[in-house]
């Protein structure tokens, strides 16, 4: 497999992230979801990790890059799923990524996004005459 | 004279009075006292003795009396290293232990003394290498004793801070970390580790760590908590500090430490806030016409 799939949820994209990462896989990967969140306006990125159990330094500055790509799109990354020993190995490795939000799973997750859209809506709604 | 002569000799001494042996050296070591304490019996004391000097004939007989690390001391360190654990175990102190076997010198001294009197050269060479091989064998006993010591400290050590790491569910999508005593990275680590696996059981959203309990806070401690709110932000939920007493605010702002998380003073405060973010509201009930 050289391609992490990327589902498109209503305003939100879904990515699953189930094999190891390396320099390719990641860069196609931002290639396709900044594609993806272009074509589809998508407000929204969840990155599933619940499948990961290993967890480096390189994955951790590829989930800040992204999140940080998307910012710049309009669209808010969340990481989701992610496991007690991955997350005792971030903070040990100074990795909190601090630009990324977080939930327990995809539900979660979901609803983190649908709150920031809601919340955009009625902005977008107070202005209009 | 060469060392496997002197081995073989006092082979052929002990075995010939092993008896007399025995019963003088048991003498002694019921007026040094672990007898009398009742925490010993004497037969079992006896049946140590015995197997020692058993041990400790087949031992010499290959005409070793040097080095009490060669395979044929192989049974003799195994007797004493459980002579030595099952004292600690029986509360013996580290002198009573040893003289266990520094009380065997006595009786064989007495022994050498009698059979080479007249001759005091060979009577030398004989006492000084028994007395040789005695001590570090009584060395050996020492050294499992304070091991047998040191694994019951480090097993109460572990056993502590895994009593003392609790996580507790207050309510629904609400977990209260109670901390008590200092915390150390090791202790950080489990705290961590039960907090997080807390988080995906019950899918909580907010954690309140309670540090009430923790008697001082410096850089350390504190760069420990933060890595634990980290931690648990990476899984979804958000944590709270609560239980700052007056001294630890005042020690934290001298330090130039920045928490950079919500802290209240007290646990309620930061339920209510907990509350407040789930969405649950305490209301008091009116009270019932009251007589």
């Amino acid at each position: 497999m050289d391609r992490i799939p990327i589902l498109k949820m209503g305003d939100a994209l879904l990515v699953t992230i189930q094999i190891d990462m390396h320099d390719r896989l990641a860069i196609a990967l931002q290639n396709d979801l900044t594609a993806n969140i272009v074509r589809h306006r998508s407000k929204g990125v969840l990155i599933d990790i619940s499948a990961l159990e290993v967890v480096d330094s390189f994955i951790g500055r590829m989930l800040d890059n992204i999140a940080a790509m998307s910012r710049i799109l309009d669209a808010e990354t969340v990481v989701v799923g992610m496991r007690p020993a991955v997350a005792i190995t971030l903070v040990e490795l100074g990795l909190s990524l601090k630009g990324v939000k977080t939930a327990l799973n995809v539900e979660r997750g979901m609803d983190l996004i649908r709150a920031r859209l809601d919340g955009g809506n009625a902005d977008i709604e107070q202005r209009a005459p | 004279m060469a060392s496997p002569q002197i081995a073989s000799e006092l082979q052929r001494l002990i075995e010939k009075y092993e008896d007399k042996l025995l019963s003088e050296w048991m003498r002694l070591q019921e007026s040094a006292g672990p007898l009398r304490s009742g925490r010993i019996s004497r037969s079992e004391i006896e049946q140590q003795s015995r197997n020692f000097l058993n041990a400790l004939m087949r031992a010499i007989a290959g005409g070793n009396l040097e080095d009490v690390n060669a395979p044929s001391f192989a049974v003799v360190r195994d007797l004493l290293e459980e002579i030595g654990r099952t004292r600690a175990g029986q509360g013996f102190s580290q002198r009573e232990t040893a003289m266990f076997i520094f009380s065997l010198k006595q009786p064989i001294m007495n022994l050498l003394s009698a059979e080479y009197g007249k001759d005091s050269g060979h009577l030398l060479s004989q006492s000084w290498a028994i007395s040789l091989l005695l001590d570090k064998l009584g060395l050996h006993t020492i050294e499992a004793y304070q091991k047998s010591r040191e694994d019951v400290i480090q097993r109460q050590q572990e056993e502590i801070s895994e009593l003392s790491t609790p996580v507790v569910q207050l309510w629904d999508g609400i977990l209260a970390l109670p901390l008590i005593g200092t915390l150390d990275s090791a202790r950080t680590q489990v705290v961590m580790e039960n907090l997080l696996q807390r988080i995906v059981d019950t899918g909580a959203e907010i954690a309140i760590i309670d540090i009430t309990g923790v008697p001082t806070v410096d850089t350390l401690v504190a760069q420990h908590l933060l890595k634990t709110v980290a931690a648990a932000r990476l899984m979804g939920a958000d944590c709270l500090i609560s239980g700052i007493r007056p001294q630890i605010a005042q020690t934290i702002v001298h330090l130039g430490v920045e928490l950079n998380v919500v802290s209240k003073a007290t646990m309620a405060d930061a339920f209510g806030v907990a509350l407040q973010r789930t969405g649950n509201m305490v209301i008091r009930k009116p009270q019932a016409a009251q007589a």
